[in-house]
């Protein structure tokens, strides 16, 4: 990274000319505020179960941590604006399961008639429509009305979650275009669509946190928002897209899940939120607030669908699964707070 | 070296021999000896960095010693941790008060030892009387039981002594006690020092508030660069000798001499500003190449006043009028986008990102100015940054350097300042802007403020300090219970009439 991103976030440290001990020891402490070492551990891992179970390099295995990475990887990257802020967003979960049915529900819906890639479409602007609601609903009672993250979160989870299976009887809903099935599961040779569909909100996630007024606001008010606000950051606007962003790229998860389904389900996604939280705080987002890069969470991503698959792989059962994943995360959450710990001593 | 101060009067209750202590290799105290008589204050000034809290943690057992020899009451001392200095009869209290606030004061002060009958039941009544006891030789009249929370800063610090009193401390360390006082608990707190004293209990004050160093303490040890420069009596060290001790500067060039005179052009025109409750139908002018000074006790206003005028807090009544426009609907986003800036009370809580680099502090209020289609134009701003930061005597390795958490309360405030003046201000509030940090700083600050007033900007200056006050303003806008009580012109500048103001002894 160029010199001009150092303002962003804590990702990088401003090299200044020093003695060449300082130096190194200056390297060494940008790589542990850094994320690179998330990525390092992730390919430690793959290389130390490669032994083991040799079917993890399989290109079909490859191609399959890459499809799963995806719509979590969006989802994820939705939460850490949120996180950024010091809040949380926990009803990304029923946003995924409300948005799958609302946009499921319009692609079958017989009045529209429409049929194809015309009915995967009129799904994806339902999908962002309702998630541009649920979102708003979460910034508005957060900043309006002083409430809570999490409160808030917490009972709009359960509403929509519960609007969600009461709206559909619980039912699943099948007959989907061909198209959505097409965009979520095939690609371009070696390209997944979903990869293409996803790549525009990684790259747009990025600039946005490095590069725009809203990312250095956003990192403002995560770290201290009386602060902010008496510097002129407008701090309710900038929560309040945090919310809409989150559930924004939830729908857009939601859209992948739904088509590697090929159901519109109302209790989609219930399980994935320790992945998110975890994809998230293993990528160096702080729970805090006012620390997280886009690079981070994409490694953290990787390294918990990396768990995911290779725990699969080995035959371990999904319980098995959860319960590592719950170790790894609690060990990552454990280095962070060593190596915050260690650069602060070093500071 | 021979220490004349162990030969007369009161026994030596402490000395320091020789004490060295580094930190990564970078010497902060050079052998630092001196010794402290039991009934007696001893005064310990330096600017921020000198060492002062280096010595002082060293005492209190929170770091241990490289070299040299601690004695009290004649006997080696090296505690290893803040119980054995609590064992030897030393209490700290300390600038950021250490007490609880959702516990009781009772609890509070026993917290480290709870008398108990068995093995877990607390003796609550006994330690409510003692408490009682405790509090009544502070003269803190509250209830025992009563939640810290429920008390003023000032409450708070008599809690710490009666605290100290508790375990029948010998040497009481104060650091910095006055920051967050008023005038009147200030009053309170010194009488307290006095009583501590003739109780043949020992005293080290810690302040820049250098008056009041010389009112309490009959002795004085000044600290540059973690060494004695010089220590002695009281009568050794007149004002201006300590200043220059400390700095190696005069007082005369604490306020630099300003060149340029107001003009009559109004630049802030307030007029009746009312909120109920909080201030009273207040109104003035404030003119180009101005500082106004805001004088007045804790809770008159003055901070309020500033906050509603940046936006902050809202207004029932009044008009405020920018350049000769109205500006009525005001919120800081407004307020910076017409050239307004406010440096708040409290650096830690509303001036800093504590946690982000120099420049991303620098930068965050100026945003808007340096933006095209929402991105950030870092190609201007990077430039325009370090220019701000190098202009308020930010060193170069300062700005580059990590959290702004790691830099002393002087350099963090020339962050705050670099922020604003990155905004480019024609009004600038500076609420308090030296507090707490030490002189050397504060005169680089003093000649920020002339430099500004020099290209047109107007200040309006809020401080606790009178002689700031005096020192730097052209008019002085006192108020009292959230009212102006007068205007006292650089011709009429006295410090009584002006004490008398913020008071309500009325001018006869």
């Amino acid at each position: 990274m160029s010199n001009g991103s150092t303002l962003i976030g804590s990702t990088s440290t401003p090299a200044a000319p020093v003695v060449v001990a300082a130096a190194r020891g200056a390297r060494w402490q940008r790589w542990l505020r850094g994320d690179t070492w998330v990525l390092a551990l992730a390919v430690v891992y793959f290389l130390a179960l490669l032994p083991v179970a040799p079917d993890l390099a399989n290109p079909e295995n490859l191609q399959l941590i890459l499809s799963n990475m995806l719509p979590l990887l969006v989802v994820a990257l939705g939460q850490m604006f949120v996180l950024i802020t010091s809040g949380i967003d926990l009803s990304v979960t029923s946003t995924i399961a409300l948005t799958s049915v609302a946009g499921a529900g319009t692609m079958v819906w017989p009045a529209l008639g429409l049929t194809g890639t015309a009915a995967m479409l009129a799904g994806a602007v339902a999908m962002l429509l309702i998630a541009g609601a649920v979102g708003a609903t979460n910034g508005l009672a957060i900043t309006r009305l002083s409430m809570p993250p999490f409160m808030v979160t917490l009972a709009t989870m359960m509403f929509f979650s519960g609007g969600a299976i009461w709206a559909t009887r619980s039912n699943g809903i099948p007959g989907l275009p061909e198209a959505l099935a097409t965009v979520s599961q095939e690609g371009f040779g070696f390209v997944p669509y979903a990869l293409m569909l996803v790549a525009p909100f990684v790259v747009g996630a990025h600039v946005l946190l490095t590069k725009s007024v809203f990312g250095r606001r956003l990192f403002a008010v995560g770290r201290n928002a009386k602060a902010a606000r008496v510097s002129g950051v407008p701090v309710a606007r900038t929560v309040f897209t945090a919310y809409v962003l989150c559930a924004a790229f939830a729908a857009v998860g939601a859209f992948l899940y739904t088509g590697r389904l090929e159901t519109g389900s109302p209790v989609l996604g219930q399980r994935i939120f320790l992945d998110v939280i975890g994809a998230a705080v293993i990528g160096g987002v702080s729970l805090f607030g006012g620390k997280g890069s886009v690079a981070g969470v994409i490694y953290g991503v990787l390294f918990i669908t990396l768990v995911d698959n290779s725990l699969n792989i080995l035959g371990f059962s999904s319980f098995a699964v959860l319960m590592a994943k719950g170790t790894v995360i609690l060990l990552a959450a454990l280095f962070d707070a060593m190596r915050a710990r260690k650069v602060a001593v070093r500071a | 070296m021979a220490n004349d101060l162990a030969n007369t009067g009161n026994p030596v209750a402490l000395q320091y021999h020789g004490i060295t202590k580094s930190f990564f290799g970078v010497p902060v105290l050079k052998g630092v000896t001196f010794s402290l008589r039991a009934g007696h204050a001893l005064g310990l000034v330096g600017e921020n960095g000198a060492g002062k809290s280096t010595m002082m943690n060293i005492l209190g057992g929170v770091l241990v010693a490289d070299g040299g020899q601690l004695t009290v009451n004649g006997q080696a001392y090296a505690p290893k941790n803040p119980k054995d200095a609590r064992a030897r009869g030393i209490a700290f209290i300390h600038q950021e008060l250490n007490l609880f606030a959702n516990l009781s004061i009772a609890e509070n002060i026993f917290l480290t030892g709870f008398p108990k009958t068995g093995l877990f039941a607390i003796k609550r009544k006994e330690i409510n009387e003692r408490t009682r006891t405790l509090l009544a030789s502070v003269q803190l009249a509250a209830e025992p039981t009563a939640k810290v929370e429920t008390l003023s800063p000032g409450e708070r610090q008599l809690v710490e002594i009666a605290k100290a009193l508790a375990f029948d401390a010998r040497v009481v360390i104060f650091d910095e006690p006055t920051t967050s006082l008023t005038a009147r608990e200030c009053e309170r707190l010194f009488a307290l020092i006095e009583k501590l004293k003739v109780q043949g209990r020992s005293v080290i004050y810690i302040s820049h508030a250098l008056e009041d160093v010389r009112r309490l303490c009959e002795d004085f040890v000044i600290l540059r660069d973690g060494e004695v420069v010089a220590q002695g009596p009281r009568e050794d060290f007149s004002l201006d000798r300590m200043v220059s001790l400390m700095v190696g500067r005069k007082l005369e060039q604490l306020f630099p001499a300003r060149s340029m005179v107001p003009t009559a052009t109004a630049l802030l025109q307030v007029a009746g500003l009312s909120q109920p409750g909080v201030i009273e139908n207040v109104s003035f002018t404030l003119h180009k190449g101005e500082v106004l000074g805001v004088a007045g006790l804790m809770g008159s206003g003055r901070s309020e006043t500033a906050r509603i005028l940046f936006g902050l807090d809202p207004a029932a009544k009044g008009e405020v009028t920018l350049d000769g426009k109205p500006f009525p609907n005001r919120n800081p986003a407004a307020c910076i986008a017409r050239g307004m800036a406010f440096l708040t009370e409290s650096r830690r809580e509303e001036g800093l990102l504590m946690d982000a680099d120099v420049r991303e502090n620098v930068a965050v209020a100026a945003l808007p100015r340096f933006a095209g289609r929402g991105l950030v134009l870092q190609n201007q701003l990077q430039p325009k940054v370090d220019a701000a930061a190098r202009s308020v005597g930010l060193a170069e390795g300062k700005i580059a350097s990590g959290a702004v958490k790691t830099l002393s309360g002087g350099n963090q405030q020339k962050v705050v300042l670099a922020k604003w003046l990155l905004t480019e201000p024609s009004v600038f509030i500076l609420d308090e802007p030296t507090r707490g940090i030490d002189v050397g700083a504060k005169a680089e600050i003093y000649t920020l403020i002339n430099n500004l007033v020099a290209r047109g900007a107007g200040v309006l200056m809020i401080s606790s300090e009178l002689e700031e006050l005096i020192g730097m303003c052209d008019r002085i806008l006192v108020m009292r219970r959230g009212e102006v009580a007068g205007v006292v012109d650089k011709a009429h500048f006295d410090r009584e009439a002006i004490l008398r103001l913020a008071f309500g002894g009325g001018i006869a």
